[in-house]
């Protein structure tokens, strides 16, 4: 009985150390971001590699969400008559849930995942003890500019995927189903307001931020060698989705 | 000079160093010896604080580093240049942009001052039309060689050489031992070299210590640890399994 309560106290104690150490590793990276010299080029680098490298990714699943609610939106409104809501109903769950959650998905699979392994084999290839060795900050050259980045790309590419989602919506409901072009904007005008696309922003910013904090934690701590970064690489992806949804969950309930 | 004083270090409940005690003299070549996994990596980890031990001092120039705050450490290691294991080259630059970015990261200098800086110990390597490469391109002793360049280019007073001939054919390694030789007599710098290639290494050494059982066996200048009649010292020249070294 004794060991079974030893196992789950120093369980208990590891996780609340691992989370003590996530949290330090955010704050140095922020702490660090705001020390000159400033790494505008990097910034501009990893918005590259975060925004522009993404955007692909983000349009086709953004067109291809919005098309899929213009079928089942169109197919749960007609049971009530209300077909005219449509582009109400398809801007609303885009701008207040889906297009800053998928959004985040694609970017945890697209940019995250490599954030991880990248800095994983930085670890294992000792490329990030040589940083240390020329007195270079490695969390500051590495981590800052990566969260910076992400916390300009996520809402843009979450604003990217708002709209094409609502696109791809108009294209099936007004395209293809016959809801009229007139009915489907006008329930947008009237239903849509600031709030609702403020939440989505807050939204995008907190999960770009997550994101980038948990894959570059776990890629810089990943064990050095191939299945250490294998691993990191994977709990970074399960983690940054978990999180994202967990905070999805509360921002939501606080903002609604 | 840096003196090492009673260091000890574990991983877990491996105990890795059990007090070692040594010092590097100013402007010679000191190199460690030893079995793999007998702990010389992780001595020359703490030299310049790249780990910091569970107790023990490392003074250099009379200051104890471990007792450093963070920014005292990073102006520490500005002193040194280190050149990995695995020359430790950023992948995502050309070799022109490595050996360049200690100077970019750390200087004032400008991009005409850099250029002809990195030009110049890029041929000094050995390397000379090579810059526009990316390490990824390059053979292991060629990586050796940008990685000694990079190592170089801030001019540092104490040079770190983790096992730099390891995985190396005889002749390449031949040739980085004598690129560390002509190097340290140009720079003058203070080198710590970690090695297990004998008796090739014993000829740019100028004092060679023997890291056994998690201490310092035999610390003696380099002709005179050849003939050391310490049964550790000979099991280890010979390549013996039997004596006192613990041959897991």
């Amino acid at each position: 009985m004794l060991f079974f309560f030893g196992q789950i106290g120093s369980f208990t104690l590891r996780q609340l150390s691992e989370m003590g150490r996530i949290f330090l590793f955010l704050l140095s990276a922020f702490a660090l971001a705001f020390r000159p010299p400033a790494k505008l080029r990097l910034i501009v680098y990893h918005l590259k590699t975060i925004g522009v490298d993404s955007l692909s990714v983000v349009l086709l699943s953004g067109f291809f969400t919005g098309m899929v609610m213009g079928f089942q939106g169109y197919y749960s409104l007609r049971k009530f008559n209300a077909e005219s809501w449509l582009g109400s109903a398809a801007a609303l769950s885009l701008l207040r849930e889906l297009g800053p959650v998928l959004a985040a998905f694609m970017v945890t699979g697209r940019t995250g995942s490599a954030m991880a392994a990248e800095l994983g084999t930085m670890r294992a290839t000792e490329q990030i003890d040589a940083l240390y060795s020329m007195a270079i900050h490695p969390v500051k050259y590495l981590v800052s500019p990566r969260i910076i980045a992400s916390l300009i790309a996520m809402p843009l590419l979450t604003a990217i995927f708002d709209v094409v989602g609502i696109f791809g919506a108009y294209l099936i409901g007004v395209g293809l189903l016959g809801v009229s072009s007139g009915s489907y904007f006008a329930g947008m005008e009237n239903s849509v307001v600031f709030q609702d696309v403020f939440s989505g922003f807050v939204k995008s910013v907190s999960f770009g931020l997550i994101i980038t904090w948990v894959c570059c934690y776990k890629g810089f701590n990943a064990p050095p060698m191939a299945t250490g970064v294998s691993r990191a690489t994977t709990e970074s992806v399960v983690l940054s989705f978990v999180l994202v949804l967990v905070w999805d969950y509360f921002l939501t309930s606080i903002m609604l | 000079m840096i003196r090492v004083v009673d260091l000890h270090k574990s991983f877990g409940k491996q105990q890795v160093l059990r007090g070692v005690n040594l010092e590097f003299v100013t402007g010679k070549i000191t190199t460690i010896v030893g079995t793999s996994g007998c702990g010389k990596t992780v001595l020359l980890k703490h030299l310049n604080a790249l780990l910091l031990p569970d107790r023990g001092e490392i003074l250099i120039d009379g200051v104890d580093i471990t007792k450093l705050n963070q920014r005292e450490l990073y102006e520490i290691r500005g002193r040194f240049g280190v050149l990995f294991q695995g020359a430790a080259l950023l992948d995502s630059m050309t070799i022109f942009d490595n050996v360049a970015f200690p100077l970019r990261e750390k200087t004032d200098l400008n991009e005409t001052e850099i250029k002809k800086k990195v030009d110049e110990r890029i041929e000094q390597v050995g390397l000379e039309g090579m810059g526009y490469k990316f390490p990824a391109e390059l053979s292991g002793g060629m990586r050796k060689r940008a990685g000694l360049a990079r190592a170089l280019v801030t001019d540092p007073q104490i040079v770190l050489f983790d096992e730099p001939t390891t995985g190396l054919d005889p002749i390449l390694a031949a040739s980085i031992h004598q690129l560390i030789a002509r190097t340290q007599r140009t720079f003058g710098f203070t080198g710590v070299v970690v090695s297990h290639t004998i008796p090739q290494v014993f000829d740019i050494s100028d004092y060679v210590a023997i890291l056994a059982n998690g201490v310092i066996a035999e610390a003696k200048p380099s002709n005179e640890f050849r003939a050391s009649k310490n049964p550790i010292v000979q099991q280890f020249i010979r390549g013996e399994t039997e004596g006192p070294i613990q041959v897991l």
